[in-house]
C-alpha cells in the first residue's frame, strides 16, 4: 500500500468529510462573529459545552434534533454573554473570549460530574445514523463517501452556500459586513451597530456549539473529558486561513480533515518506524504552512476586534 | 410663530446644551433652516460645530433643548432624540467631517445600506441601480457605481456621501467641513452642486473655516463660540474680517512673508526614486534644493507622493534610488533620531497618529524629542521637574489652550495640538523643518499663530519644506512653490511667477508637472 492507494480509499475521503464537519460549523461560526467585528476566542469552550448538553440532553430522554437545538441555544447564550461584554462595554475581546472558554468548558466538566458522579465508563446514546439520499449512494465511489455521513455532514455542507448567500446577497448581510468594516458608517446609516454585533455573536456561537454537539451526537456517543482538543483553535486559523470567505472556509476543513485523515493512515502504513506524535504533528504543520500562505494577502476586516462605542470620539 | 407670508423653518433647534463633564460644549444655542437656504455654521476649533450637528443627527443626545423638523405635512415634529435612523427618517442627511464609509465594500453597497428591510431574503438590486443611476444623472455627482470605495478619490468618496443623503431624499443637508480634503477645482464642483440643490428646495447646513468660500455660498451665517451662538447674519451683510472677528473675539491678522535673502543648500534631492509598495506612494526622479532662510511650498492633491517625500525627510523612508544631503553634508545614517540631532524639526501630517502620543500628557509630550540631553538628567535620572517647569514656560509661549501641563494631549483640540508640536519642534531651533499640511482643519486663529511661528523660524534662518493643499497658504508663505503631481515634482518658481489658476490646473495633472506623467 502507498500514498496513491490511500487516496483512492473511499473510508479516506468519507474520514475526511467526517473530520471535517465540527470544523466547518465553528470555522463558519467564528466567520460570522469575525465578519461582524467580533473575535470570539469563546470557541474552544463553546464547542465543548455544546458537545456536553448535547450529548446530555439527549442522555436525558430528548431526541437528536431536539438535542441539537438546545446545544445550539446553550451555544447562543454563551455568545449573549460574550456579546454584552465586548459590544456595548467594549472590554478587551481577546480576554473575553479566554475568559468564556474557560468558564465554558468547566461548567461543561462540572456539570457533567456533578449529574453523573461516579461512573467508570461513559454512558452512552444512540446517536445519528449514516444517512444519505439514494440517487448519491449510487453513484460510483462517491457513494460509498456518502453512506458514512450522518445529516449533520449535510447540514454542514449546505451552510456554506446559505452563508454566502446571505452575507452577499441579502440586505442584512450587507449591515453586518459593515460592522465589520466601519461601524461608524453602519450607524450613520441608522443601523443599530450593537444589535447587529450581538446577533452575530449569538448565531455564530450557536454554530459552534453545534459543532461540538456532532462529537458526541454524531462522531462518537458519548462525552469525554477534552474531546473537543483544540478545535475551537483550529477553526481560528481556519478563519484566517479562508479570508473570511464561506467556501474558502469550507476548503480549509476539509484540508485540515484530509491531512489528519491521511495521518492516521500513514502512520498505519510506516509501523513504528516513526514516532507517531510526528504524525500527530502533520496536520497542524500544514495548516500554519497552509496560513502562512494565505494569511499574508488576506483582507481582513477593518474594525476586527475594535470596540465601537456610541457617543464617543 | 410664523410671520404670515413666511415660510414655516424646515428645521428649528431651541436651547440645545451639551455637556461634556465640565465643558458645556453647546450652550442654549437656537438655529432655525428654511427651505431652499445654505446657513454656514461658523466657529473655531472646539467652538462646537460638529457637536451640535451630530446631536442633530443623533449620534449624541443633548442635555437640553429640543429639535423640530417639519414633516411632509409642513407640520413641525419633534425629532426623538439619539436616534440616527430618526434623524434619517426625518430627511436629515449629513456628511461627517470624518467621512462614514465602508472602504472595502462598493459605492453601491454604501449607498442602499440600511435602506432596505433589514430581513429579507433578497436585494432589490436592479431597482436601487436604476434610482442610483438617475440621482446621479441628475444631480451630476459623477461616480462608478461598482467601484470599491476605497479605490475612489477623495472628492469621488465625498460625492459617495453626498449620494448616501440624496438616496434617502434627505430633506435637510449637513456638510461638515466638506472642503478640507478638496482641490479648489472639486470645491468649485461641489459649490455648484450645492447651489443646484438648495434650488431644488434642500435646506443645506455648511461647516467650514474657509470665510471666502462662506461668504460665496451661504445666505445666512452663524457663529459659534465657547458652544454659544454670538453672531447670525446675512452673508450679504458681512464681511471676512467681522466673522473672524466674532469667531476668536479678536481681530486676526495673517502674517505675510517678506522677502529675505537665502543661505547655503539646507536639504538637497537629487534624483530621488522610491518605488511603488503597499503603503507607499512612489517618487519619480525628484530634484529639490531648498536653502536656508527659505519655505518651498509643495502643491498637490494629497496622495501624488506627499507621503514619500515627507517620510523621506522625516527620516521613515530610505529613497531606492538618488541621494538626499542635509546643510551640504552626507544625509545622516540613523533615522529619525539622527536626523531630530542634526537638527531638523517634523510637523507630520497626521497630528493624532504621528505628531502626539494622545494618552500621554502635555509635559511629556513636549519633552519627546529631548528627553535624553544631558542637561535633562539629574543624578542619572530624568529631572521631571524640570520638564515641567519648561512645559509651563512653553504653553504660555506657544498659547497652548485647552488644559493644564497634566491633561492628556489626545483632549487638545486640532489647534491647540498643533502648537503643541510647533513649540516641542521650534524649541530646538531647528534648521530644517518639514511642515506637512500644518493647518489643516485648523481655524483661522490658530491657523494665523501657525503661520507666524513658521515665518518667525524662516527669520532665523530655517529652511522649511511646506507641504500643503491649501494654495492660499502656499501663495502667503511660500518663496518658491512646486507641484507635485503622480510622484514626479515640478520645478520650484518663485511666487512672483505663479498664477493661482495655473497651479491647480498642474495640481490636476494639467500641466508642465503633469504632463510626461500622463
Ligand atoms: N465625545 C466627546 N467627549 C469629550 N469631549 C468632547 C467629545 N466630543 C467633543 N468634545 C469636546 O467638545 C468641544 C467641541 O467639539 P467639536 O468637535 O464640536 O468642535 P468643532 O467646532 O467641530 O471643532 P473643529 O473645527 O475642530 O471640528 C471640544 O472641546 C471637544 O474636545
Ligand atoms: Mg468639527
Amino acid at each position: 500500500m502507498d500514498v496513491l492507494d490511500i487516496l483512492l480509499q473511499a473510508s479516506f475521503w468519507a474520514a475526511t468529510l467526517r473530520i471535517a464537519t465540527p470544523l466547518i460549523f465553528g470555522t463558519l461560526g467564528e466567520l460570522i462573529c469575525e465578519r461582524a467585528g467580533v473575535l470570539n476566542l469563546g470557541i474552544e469552550g463553546i464547542m465543548t459545552i455544546g458537545a456536553m448538553s448535547g450529548w446530555l440532553f439527549v442522555y436525558l430522554g430528548v431526541d437528536l434534533w431536539t438535542g441539537i437545538l438546545l446545544a445550539a441555544m446553550i451555544g447562543a447564550a454563551f455568545g449573549l454573554l460574550h456579546g454584552i461584554l465586548t459590544v456595548p462595554l467594549g472590554l478587551s475581546q481577546h480576554v473575553t473570549g479566554i475568559g468564556i472558554t474557560l468558564l465554558a468548558s468547566s461548567l461543561a466538566y462540572f456539570t457533567y460530574r456533578v449529574l453523573l458522579p461516579d461512573v467508570a465508563t461513559p454512558p452512552r446514546i444512540e446517536p445519528f445514523q449514516p444517512w444519505a439520499p439514494d440517487w448519491l449512494l449510487a453513484v460510483p465511489f462517491l457513494g460509498p463517501v456518502a453512506g458514512q455521513q450522518t445529516a449533520l455532514t449535510w447540514l454542514a455542507l449546505v451552510l456554506v452556500p446559505l452563508l454566502t448567500w446571505v452575507l452577499y446577497r441579502t440586505p442584512l448581510g450587507l449591515a453586518l459586513r459593515t460592522c465589520g468594516e466601519n461601524p461608524v458608517a453602519a450607524e450613520a446609516q441608522g443601523l443599530d451597530v450593537y444589535a447587529i454585533r450581538i446577533g452575530a455573536i449569538m448565531a455564530g456561537s450557536a454554530l459552534m456549539a453545534v459543532g461540538g454537539a456532532f462529537l458526541t451526537l454524531s462522531a462518537f456517543n458519548a462525552f469525554f473529558f477534552e474531546m473537543v482538543s483544540g478545535r475551537g483553535w483550529i477553526c481560528i486559523a481556519l478563519v484566517v486561513f479562508a479570508s473570511w470567505i464561506p467556501w474558502k472556509a469550507l476548503l480549509g476543513a476539509l484540508l485540515f480533515g484530509a491531512f489528519d485523515a491521511f495521518q492516521v493512515r500513514l502512520q498505519q502504513m510506516m509501523g513504528g518506524a516513526v514516532p507517531y506524535q510526528l504524525f500527530l504533528m502533520l496536520p497542524y504543520v500544514m495548516s500554519i504552512l497552509a496560513l502562512v500562505v494565505m494569511a499574508r494577502r488576506a483582507a481582513y476586516p477593518q474594525a476586527l476586534m475594535r470596540a465601537y462605542v456610541k457617543g464617543q470620539r | 410663530m410664523t410671520a404670515p407670508g413666511q415660510e414655516p423653518p424646515l428645521l428649528r433647534l431651541r436651547g440645545i446644551t451639551k455637556r461634556f463633564g465640565s465643558l458645556v460644549a453647546n450652550d442654549a444655542i437656537d438655529l432655525d433652516l428654511a427651505q431652499g437656504e445654505i446657513l454656514a455654521l461658523l466657529g473655531e476649533n472646539g467652538a462646537g460645530k460638529t457637536t451640535l450637528m451630530s446631536i442633530l443627527f443623533g449620534h449624541y443626545v443633548a442635555d437640553a433643548g429640543t429639535i423640530e423638523v417639519m414633516g411632509a405635512d409642513g407640520a413641525p415634529q419633534p425629532l426623538p432624540p439619539g436616534s440616527a435612523r430618526a434623524a434619517l427618517a426625518a430627511g436629515i442627511g449629513m456628511v461627517h467631517q470624518h467621512f462614514t464609509l465602508a472602504m472595502n465594500h462598493s459605492v453601491l453597497d454604501n449607498v442602499i445600506l440600511g435602506t432596505e428591510r433589514l430581513w429579507s431574503w433578497r436585494q432589490d438590486l436592479a431597482a436601487a441601480r436604476a434610482k442610483l443611476a438617475a440621482l446621479i444623472e441628475t444631480t451630476g455627482l459623477a461616480v462608478p457605481m461598482d467601484a470599491r470605495v476605497g479605490s475612489l478619490s477623495i472628492g469621488e468618496q465625498q460625492r459617495v456621501e453626498l449620494l448616501k443623503a440624496l438616496y434617502r431624499s434627505a430633506r435637510v443637508l449637513i456638510l461638515d467641513e466638506p472642503t478640507a480634503v478638496l482641490t479648489p477645482q472639486q470645491s468649485a464642483l461641489l459649490f455648484t452642486t450645492l447651489r443646484r440643490l438648495a434650488e431644488g428646495g434642500l435646506g443645506i447646513i455648511f461647516i467650514s473655516h474657509k470665510l471666502e468660500e462662506v461668504l460665496s455660498l451661504a445666505r445666512r451665517v452663524a457663529v459659534l463660540r465657547h458652544g454659544r451662538k454670538v453672531l447670525e447674519v446675512a452673508a450679504t451683510g458681512t464681511d471676512k474680517a467681522r466673522l473672524a472677528h466674532a469667531m476668536v473675539d479678536r481681530p486676526v491678522e495673517l502674517p505675510k512673508a517678506e522677502p529675505q535673502p537665502v543661505g547655503a543648500p539646507a536639504l538637497e534631492l537629487e534624483g530621488v526614486h522610491v518605488a511603488p509598495a503597499a503603503g507607499v506612494e512612489p517618487l519619480v526622479d525628484v530634484d529639490l534644493t531648498l536653502h536656508a532662510g527659505e519655505i518651498v511650498g509643495i502643491a498637490g492633491v494629497s496622495g501624488n507622493g506627499q507621503r514619500s517625500l515627507a517620510g523621506l525627510v522625516a527620516g521613515t523612508l530610505l529613497p531606492d534610488r538618488g541621494r538626499l544631503r542635509l546643510a551640504g553634508a552626507a544625509w545622516p545614517q540613523g533615522g529619525p533620531k539622527a536626523l531630530i540631532a542634526e537638527g531638523v524639526g517634523r510637523i507630520p501630517e497626521d497630528r493624532h497618529r504621528q505628531g502626539v502620543v494622545g494618552d500621554m500628557t502635555i509635559w511629556e509630550n513636549l519633552a519627546l524629542e529631548g528627553y535624553d540631553a544631558p542637561a535633562c538628567r539629574r543624578f542619572g535620572l530624568l529631572d521631571l521637574a524640570s520638564f515641567r517647569r519648561r512645559a509651563q514656560a512653553l504653553r504660555k509661549r506657544y498659547d497652548i489652550r485647552g488644559g493644564g501641563s497634566e491633561t492628556p494631549a489626545r483632549l487638545l483640540s486640532g489647534g491647540n495640538m498643533q502648537k503643541l508640536i510647533l513649540a516641542r519642534v521650534l524649541e530646538r531651533g531647528p534648521r530644517l523643518i518639514l511642515a506637512a499640511q500644518p493647518t489643516r482643519g485648523l481655524d483661522i486663529g490658530a491657523l494665523a499663530e501657525v503661520h507666524r511661528h513658521l515665518l518667525e523660524a524662516r527669520a532665523r534662518g530655517a529652511a522649511i519644506l511646506l507641504i500643503s493643499e491649501d494654495l492660499d497658504e502656499l501663495m502667503q508663505l511660500a518663496d518658491r512653490v512646486a507641484v507635485l503631481y503622480r510622484g514626479r515634482l515640478g520645478p520650484a518658481r518663485p511666487r512672483a511667477e505663479i498664477e493661482l489658476a495655473r497651479l491647480g490646473l498642474e495640481m490636476a495633472g494639467q500641466g508642465p508637472a503633469g504632463a510626461d506623467a500622463a
